[in-house]
Formats: structure tokens, C-alpha cells, sequence
């Protein structure tokens, strides 16, 4: 059977108990559902901002999420994948990325969610700029998302 | 071949994308950053720390030593902030 996969890239709000069901209907197979769910922080003091603008690379974006859920389809027996990637402004409290993993167990939907965010972080094409008292920036690279994706690379 | 550009790599050069004809010396994703330096100095300014760019060739992700030959569009950007 194939898995059903669906990756959207999209400005609106998504509904993550509505993704749950739209992955799980009907189905008897899944015996674990994983879900994270990203959303934008306010910070505090001198690190508060208003909102965050997401700038993406269309196309690419699309292609390289593609290929870490094929790998993560490779690598766990999931029997389901949702993954759905915000773009634009957003501000804090609003989410930004949701992935779901279902599986027949929970250790691989666990895992799998896990490798997902991981990659999604240092390899998907998304620049985050913040908007804050004193103007707008750019979000740097934190380099232990680095190390995170790091390793689940196979030696 | 056509090059694009983002986030502040975006905003140091002052555009979004570019149609460029290097010459046939510019062999690899380096010599392109490299050349694309000596256009200007918003060039030299977006491109100054050259070991943080990130490069992809065709929307998949490609190291500096990788041949730029046959390559529809190439990308430069800053380290990814996603998810």
C-alpha cells in the first residue's frame, strides 16, 4: 500500500487536529500518531519581537521536503506523513510548521517526527526575519541545529 | 544561466534574480561567487564571508567545489532558519 504523504507550503493557518484526522480516517492500521508543532515565540526584554516574516525559495522548498520525507519513508515503516510549512508574516503565538508521522508503533512515529524538524531546520530553504523594537533581522543559524541533523547521518 | 538570490544575500546585492554569462573559466559554484564578487560592491559585501554561503544548483543543495556546467538556475543564500 502506498503511504499517504502530503507536504503543503502555505501563507494560512492550518488546523493540526484537523490534519490528525484527515491522516487517520478511516484507517485501522495506525497504531501511533506523532505530531510537533512549531510556533513563533514572543521572546522577552531586548529579544521581544512583533512577528516573524518567513522568506522561502519556491520550488526547492517543495523539492527538498519531498526528499526527507522520502527518506523518512525509507527509514521507518510510517504509514502516514503530514508535513505543512507556513511562509510569510507571522506572529507570536501562531504556529509555523506542523509535522505528523503516524506508524503501527510509536517508536518509529517518535523518530521519524524527530528526523523530520531536524532536517527541516538546517536543509529546507526558509529564512526567518524578525521584527522587533529596533527594526528588522535576520535570524542567525543556531549551530546545535546543526549538530541535531548532524546525527542522523549514518557513518 | 539564471541566478537568484535570498534573504540577505537578497537584500546586499538589491535583487531577487539575474540572468549571468560567466565566462568559460568560471567552472564551479566557487569561481561563480568569485566572479559574481568582482561585479560590484554590493557583490563583494553580500558574498565578503563566502565559507557561509549556501548554494543549490536546480533546487537541490550542492557544494562550493560542484561544476556549474548545464545548470539552469543556482541559488546563493545564508544558512537555513526554518521549521
Amino acid at each position: 500500500m502506498t503511504v499517504p504523504v502530503t507536504i503543503r507550503l502555505q501563507q494560512a493557518d492550518f488546523d493540526t487536529a484537523q490534519e490528525i484526522a484527515a491522516l487517520s480516517a478511516g484507517r485501522t492500521d495506525i497504531g501511533a500518531v506523532v505530531t510537533f508543532s512549531g510556533i513563533c515565540r514572543g521572546g522577552a526584554g531586548g529579544d521581544a519581537i512583533s512577528a516573524l516574516t518567513l522568506e522561502h525559495y519556491p520550488g526547492m522548498a517543495e523539492a527538498e521536503i519531498g526528499r526527507h520525507a522520502e527518506e523518512a519513508l525509507a527509514r521507518w515503516p510510517l504509514t502516514g506523513l503530514t508535513i505543512i510549512h507556513r511562509y510569510g508574516r507571522i506572529e507570536p503565538g501562531q504556529n509555523i510548521v506542523l509535522v505528523v508521522t503516524a506508524s503501527s508503533h510509536r517508536e518509529a512515529a517518535f523518530q521519524a517526527a524527530e528526523f523530520l524538524m531536524d532536517y527541516l531546520k538546517t536543509r529546507a530553504p526558509f529564512w526567518k526575519q524578525e521584527e522587533g523594537a529596533s527594526g528588522t533581522s535576520w535570524v542567525d543559524a543556531a549551530s546545535h541545529d546543526d549538530a541535531a541533523a548532524a546525527r542522523w547521518t549514518k557513518s | 544561466m539564471k541566478v537568484v538570490y535570498f534573504a540577505w544575500v537578497r537584500e546586499r546585492i538589491g535583487m531577487a534574480e539575474e540572468i549571468v554569462d560567466p565566462p568559460p573559466a568560471v567552472r564551479t559554484v566557487a569561481d561563480l561567487i568569485g566572479w559574481l564578487s568582482g561585479r560590484g560592491e554590493q557583490y563583494a559585501y553580500a558574498f565578503e564571508n563566502a565559507r557561509v554561503i549556501r548554494a543549490a544548483i536546480d533546487h537541490a543543495h550542492v557544494k562550493p567545489d560542484t561544476a556549474i556546467a548545464g545548470a539552469r538556475e543556482i541559488a546563493f543564500f545564508p544558512p537555513m532558519t526554518g521549521g
